[in-house]
């Protein structure tokens, strides 16, 4: 692979326009200040999210009752479900890395839509704002939960129409995300750069930016409707007037769990790159993991009602989505089988990246065998709606796509800002975050299996002891992710500055000076072979 | 006019053809039958509205695409893009029939 790093460009992190300081980032068209700007306006909504959910602990491990009403109980998990799942997990890797890295990785200058791509940010400020605005104004924060199920989101009078309207912006940001993805990857890889040879966290963001075009405008009129319904009464899903409150959720599902694989793919993406960085080895089954992305894209959009088994749907319709769901454990098994073996006789080299992605596929796959079983519609009947599916959907979401963002966070962090963190730091950060991470979550599914429901606001007494383990737990977790951010940020001021390629990686990005120049390359480079060159520490 | 007029210069491969005012008022009827069609199809009951919903509404809608839309004188790129979502759309509802029929 020819490229030629750029040393006669500046740094993108340098003002080099007519305007300065804060609104040279508001309105900056590069790609990477908009990955940045997605990644701090984030991880500011992230830490919301993790306050609150530290309250709604507090309130199952004391008599915090007293200060909180059970009304504002069912708003605070509305809300943690909100901003996690809209304005964090959802655009998560793809907004932050996707945006920062896609261009790089396939030898461009920039996204194909660079303008769209700014516009994409400020749909994501403005559904946000709205989101905040639901809050306080109308009747106050929405108390349904994340999913805003009919038929109650259509009666209560909490302020649902506004919190749904944020979603259907936000959804906005998530489409012309995608479709700029999906353009650049067509038509903007370097000469060479043909599809088997781009990076994998190419074909995951690829995957990803496809089922955001078809999903998306699904649940968005969904919204739509949910907001005719409260303001005018039209009856599609109002039971009294005729609706089926059933054809909510599975219009809801087709988009959100779907979704679920917009969260996940990426995260697995970035993960299948660090792998071979750490390994000096190729990816093992390159192809193989390629179209496994795909695969779970595709099948993943056809399983949406196994969130329905208990909602009075047919017997049939629970037998074809058990079915689908059992299928589409197959590629995500695949991508494991994968990584495990890249791993195997890897000439590996433990650093903190490779740590927290050893992480994401050990809580990934207590997430993901938690998922598997949930599709057995026996089990599920017994587990549904209790605390087990929200130990299994944090694995999954936190476990997964947290650790694998983190993971990335700490991989490309030397790239992104051209400083390096202190690893010390970074591993006594990981122990509470893993200790406590694992007292919360597999606490919660202990109490699931117990009969703890979900979403309640007090608990029996037979479930306290779990309750303090668990809140216990999120102390801890806490504890690490402040440590964690507090030595990323020490280091984006007061870090050593980092080499161009302080990994060994070998895909284009670590070609480039870091931080990279503004225009990513002097040339556009020619690419000659696939993305996982290791022939120098193969020959050893 | 001709059925279809030859195309211009500031039009790409894709356009090689453009339907002429007489296939747009045939298709205009067309249509126009259809949705009478459609409406008295609703007055012979449920079963039947239903059906003839689901059978003359997409057929409408393919009229609609192909001509109002141009979609007969696109390249491949487009009818299988069309034809994908399209058979993406018909996998949804077939899955949310094994719901609704067997309620």
């Amino acid at each position: 692979m020819s490229t030629h790093a750029s040393t006669a460009q500046p740094s993108y992190l340098v003002d080099t326009g007519a305007r300065k300081g804060l609104m040279a980032w508001l309105t900056t068209t590069d790609h990477k200040r908009i990955g940045l700007l997605y990644l701090y306006s984030m991880i500011t909504f992230f830490f919301v999210g993790v306050g609150i959910g530290f309250v709604m602990r507090l309130v199952q491990l004391t008599s915090f009752q007293k200060l909180i009403t059970a009304q504002t109980y069912n708003a605070l998990f509305t809300v943690h479900g909100v901003i996690m799942i809209f304005l964090f997990v959802v655009p998560g890797l793809p907004a932050i890395f996707g945006n920062f890295f896609l261009p790089i990785l396939i030898g461009a200058k920039d996204v194909s839509f660079p303008r769209l791509n700014l516009a994409s940010w400020y749909f994501f400020i403005a559904g946000a704002i709205l989101a905040v605005l639901s809050l306080f104004t109308g009747g106050g924060a929405p108390d349904t939960g994340w999913t805003f199920y009919a038929p109650f989101s259509l009666k209560t009078g909490t302020n649902v129409s506004l919190a749904v309207f944020a979603a259907f912006v936000l959804g906005f940001s998530s489409m012309l995300t995608g479709i700029n993805f999906i353009t650049t990857i067509h038509r903007l890889r370097a000469p060479g750069m043909k599809w088997f040879r781009m990076p994998l966290f190419c074909w995951a963001l690829y995957s990803t930016a496809w089922i955001q075009l078809l999903a998306t405008p699904i649940v968005a009129i969904t919204l739509v409707l949910v907001i005719l319904e409260r303001f005018f009464g039209i009856g599609i899903f109002d039971p009294a007037k005729g609706g089926d409150p059933l054809l909510y959720q599975h219009l809801f599902w087709i988009y959100s769990h779907p979704a679920v694989y917009i969260m996940i793919l990426p995260a697995m993406g970035a993960i299948t790159e660090i792998l071979p960085t750490f390994t000096k080895r190729p990816i093992f089954g390159y192809k193989a993991i390629a179209f496994s992305s795909m695969s779970i894209a595709a099948v993943g959009s056809l399983v949406w009602a196994h969130h329905m088994f208990t909602s009075g749907m047919s017997a049939t319709a629970n037998m074809v989505f058990s079915l689908l769901t059992m299928v589409v454990a197959v590629p995500s098994a695949i991508k494991v089988f994968n990584w495990v073996s890249t791993l195997y006789k890897g000439s590996i080299d433990f650093q903190p990246p490779l740590l927290f992605t050893l992480t994401f596929i050990f809580l990934f796959c207590i997430g993901g065998l938690t998922g598997v079983m949930q599709g057995a519609l026996a089990l599920n009947i017994h587990i549904h709606d209790t605390y087990f599916i929200v130990g299994h959907f944090h694995y999954v979401m936190f476990g997964g796509t947290g650790m694998a963002l983190f993971a990335a966070l700490l991989y490309w962090f030397p790239k992104m800002w051209g400083k390096m963190y202190s690893k010390k730091a970074i591993y006594a950060s990981w122990f509470p975050m893993f200790i406590g991470f694992n007292m919360l979550y597999f606490g919660m599914m202990i109490l699931g299996m117990m009969g703890m429901p979900r979403r309640y606001y007090v608990h029996l007494p037979q479930f306290h002891t779990m309750h303090v383990v668990a809140t216990v737990g999120s102390w801890l977790l806490i504890l690490g992710l402040i440590m964690f951010f507090g030595t990323l940020l020490y280091a984006i001021f007061k870090g050593e500055k980092a080499g161009d390629n302080p990994w060994g990686g070998v895909t284009l990005e670590w070609t480039i000076p870091s931080p990279p120049p503004l225009e990513n390359f002097e040339e556009i480079p020619t690419v000659t072979h696939g993305p996982y060159h290791f022939e120098q520490q193969e020959a050893k | 006019m001709t059925e279809h007029t030859a195309h211009t210069a500031d039009h790409g491969e894709a356009h090689a053809e453009h339907p002429g005012y007489g296939t747009f008022i045939k298709v205009w009827v067309a249509l126009l039958i259809l949705t009478g069609c459609l409406v008295g199809v609703s007055h012979l009951g449920q079963t039947a509205a239903v059906w003839g919903l689901l059978t003359l509404t997409p057929l409408k809608a393919a009229l609609v695409f192909y001509y109002f839309m141009h979609l007969k004188y696109e390249g491949p790129l487009f009818k299988i893009v069309v034809l994908v979502t399209l058979g993406t759309l018909l996998i949804f509802f077939a899955l949310l029939f094994s719901d609704v029929a067997f309620r």
